[in-house]
């Protein structure tokens, strides 16, 4: 592979799998708690640690760790108070974030790494191998905290209150969580920029759902389609010459449209199904019941009726009583 | 007003002294007394913004004690360590996450808080877990996503939820409203047996009538205030269930307006 022979590519490519595997594994979090721009203003936030990196000529991703978890506890310090000016008090730190970062880039001299286009969208050339290392460290930190906080992040972000009342720690936690997005959007700022590892955070996650049919299945899902679009987002980035991030998400956005599309198919092609069926039992001449001559399945909560090998699962609607299918008998039985 | 009869601290499992109970700093319950001795099962009932589930609330630490003393399983509530001892099944009507889980991954979150903060769950968890599914009747229901369900089956798994921490005091509010038949049945066939065990109820309800099985007290609640206190069945008129969908201002049915405010149960002494 012709693109693999390059220094940069490479370190791209490295950065891209650990981007695409972290970010949705933190993600799915943060869907659940309907909390999906968290990563977005914590970019923001980051946007001005990278300016004071860059201006006192520490490394920026070391500035952008520091101000994107101080940004993410304010955020859970605020939200926890519970006041209705914590709406606006979240806004001024994510605009006061961007905007401090704008300012801070545009006073730093001439000839160093200012390019604030690479920051916000992401480019595969600018990934160095000291960011490596910090992005690996960051990398196996975060997947070891949620491999071992995950039950608890998840009881946390499904149901506050319930995890509140039987009393883990919600405070700790929600930080915990904000804590795990700030190095998130930290690790990605050289692949996919700032502005737009919500995005990676989020999308992979929300194809997931539209699959999986269990949280364990939603999560290990959402990484893996992270991981395929942040790697083959990079790849063609490099050969179209686009911003790597933009790349990326934009194929994580048509893969949505595509599994949205197939999945509402699949449901419609379920529904005329049904109707049809229920067209021919518009004509059956009997509710089921006791008698009715087709034998009764204790199917679940319910009882089904045998039809011809077919069952029945009646449930009433506007018009009178309507029928199921629940399979066969077979499969209920076996 | 009169006081509980005195009653040692680990036989009981509530007790309220001059309780105000709020959000912020406004009260909802006002001065309120009630003492519920373990294995008790009380009906906490009150129309739509009597302030009955802010008493409840308050004591599974969602409200603000503002005045008063609330002691839970001999505790003041807020210092409770071990609050995984107490159960609660919320209103909702739904499980909503946004992502899919299991019915098996909702309810295993009732085992979390008695594992600690790192301590994964165990062969025990699970048997629990596996025990609380198939008491509420959905245990072949166990790997389907909670929102493939109905929403009495979705009740049923919070109740689940609660069970599987297998708690000392099970605090519902709720759980019967807007719930189909064969949920409602399951649910008063769960809580016979979770009583006859020994496990505290407080079930704050419109309507006692799906649960008049189980429920043996009345604590009714009347503009954050108690107004009658004593065996269900003086609270409950026949016939007086309202299906759970009243309007604010709607008295709830079924219970004497004129009942004196004393504490019957206290003047009764135990059970």
């Amino acid at each position: 592979m012709e693109i693999l022979e390059y220094g940069f590519m490479q370190r791209a490519l490295l950065a891209s799998v650990m981007v695409g595997l972290v970010a949705p594994a933190v993600g799915v979090f943060l869907v659940q708690r309907r909390l999906s721009l968290l990563g977005d203003g914590l970019g923001h936030v980051a946007l001005t640690g990278v300016g004071i990196g860059v201006l006192t000529s520490t490394a920026p991703v070391g500035g952008a760790l520091v101000a994107a978890v101080l940004g993410a506890v304010l955020i859970e310090l605020v939200r926890a108070r519970g006041r209705t000016s914590g709406d606006v008090a979240l806004a001024v730190l994510f605009y006061g974030g961007i905007a401090g970062g704008v300012v801070l880039l545009s006073l730093a001299p001439r000839g160093q790494a200012t390019n604030l286009d690479a920051y916000l969208f992401g480019a595969i050339t600018t990934t160095s191998s000291g960011d490596l290392a910090v992005f690996a460290v960051i990398a196996v930190a975060v997947l070891a905290v949620v491999g071992l906080l995950g039950a608890r992040l998840y009881a946390v972000s499904d149901d506050e209150e319930y995890a509140r009342a039987v009393g883990l720690p919600v405070l700790a936690l929600n930080i915990a969580l904000a804590a795990l997005v700030a190095a998130t959007v930290v690790l990605s700022m050289r692949v996919v920029g700032l502005l737009l590892i919500s995005a990676l955070m989020i999308v992979p996650s929300a194809v997931a759902q539209l699959l999986a049919r269990s949280f364990r299945q939603t999560l290990y899902l959402a990484c893996a389609i992270g991981l395929v679009v942040s790697v083959s987002g990079t790849t063609t980035s490099y050969y179209t010459g686009t911003p790597s991030g933009g790349t990326i998400v934009l194929i994580a956005i048509a893969l949505f449209l595509a599994v949205s599309a197939g999945v509402a198919m699949r449901d419609a092609t379920a529904r005329r199904r049904h109707g049809r069926r229920s067209e021919v039992h518009a004509a059956h001449p009997h509710e089921h019941g006791e008698g009715c001559g087709h034998p009764a399945v204790a199917h679940g909560d319910h009882v089904d009726y045998d039809h011809d090998g077919h069952l029945h699962a009646p449930h009433l609607t506007g018009s009178g009583v309507h029928y199921d299918e629940h399979g066969t008998r077979r499969a209920i039985d076996g | 007003m009169s006081h509980a009869t005195p009653a040692s601290s680990d036989e009981v499992a509530v007790r309220l002294r001059d309780a105000s109970i709020g959000y912020g700093d406004v009260p909802i319950v006002s001065h309120v007394d009630l003492t519920v001795r373990r294995g008790e099962a009380v009906a906490v009932l009150g129309s739509n913004g009597s302030g009955k589930t802010t008493l409840a609330r308050g004591l599974l630490g969602l409200a603000t004690v503002l005045g008063g003393e609330v002691e839970l399983l001999g505790a003041p509530v807020g210092r409770l360590r071990e609050r995984g001892r107490v159960g609660y099944v919320p209103q909702r009507h739904t499980v909503s996450g946004a992502v899919p889980a299991t019915v098996r991954e909702v309810v295993s979150v009732g085992r979390l808080a008695r594992r600690g903060l790192l301590r994964r769950l165990g062969p025990a968890d699970r048997a629990a877990v596996g025990e609380a599914v198939a008491a509420v009747g959905l245990a072949d229901r166990m790997e389907e996503p909670v929102a493939s369900l109905s929403g009495g089956q979705q009740r049923r798994v919070l109740v689940a939820r609660a069970l599987a921490a297998q708690p000392e005091l099970l605090i519902m509010d709720e759980p019967t409203a807007g719930v189909d038949a064969a949920s409602q049945a399951a649910l008063a066939g769960v809580l016979a047996r979770v009583a006859a065990a020994g496990t505290t109820l407080l079930v704050v309800t419109h309507e006692t009538g799906p649960l008049s099985g189980v429920l043996t007290r009345a604590v009714v609640v009347d503009h954050g205030r108690i107004r009658y206190d004593g065996p269900l069945a003086g609270a409950d008129a026949p016939g007086g269930h309202d299906d759970g969908h009243c309007g604010p201002e709607e008295p709830v049915t079924g219970y004497r307006l004129d009942q004196p405010t004393v504490s019957a149960r206290a003047a009764g002494g135990r059970r």
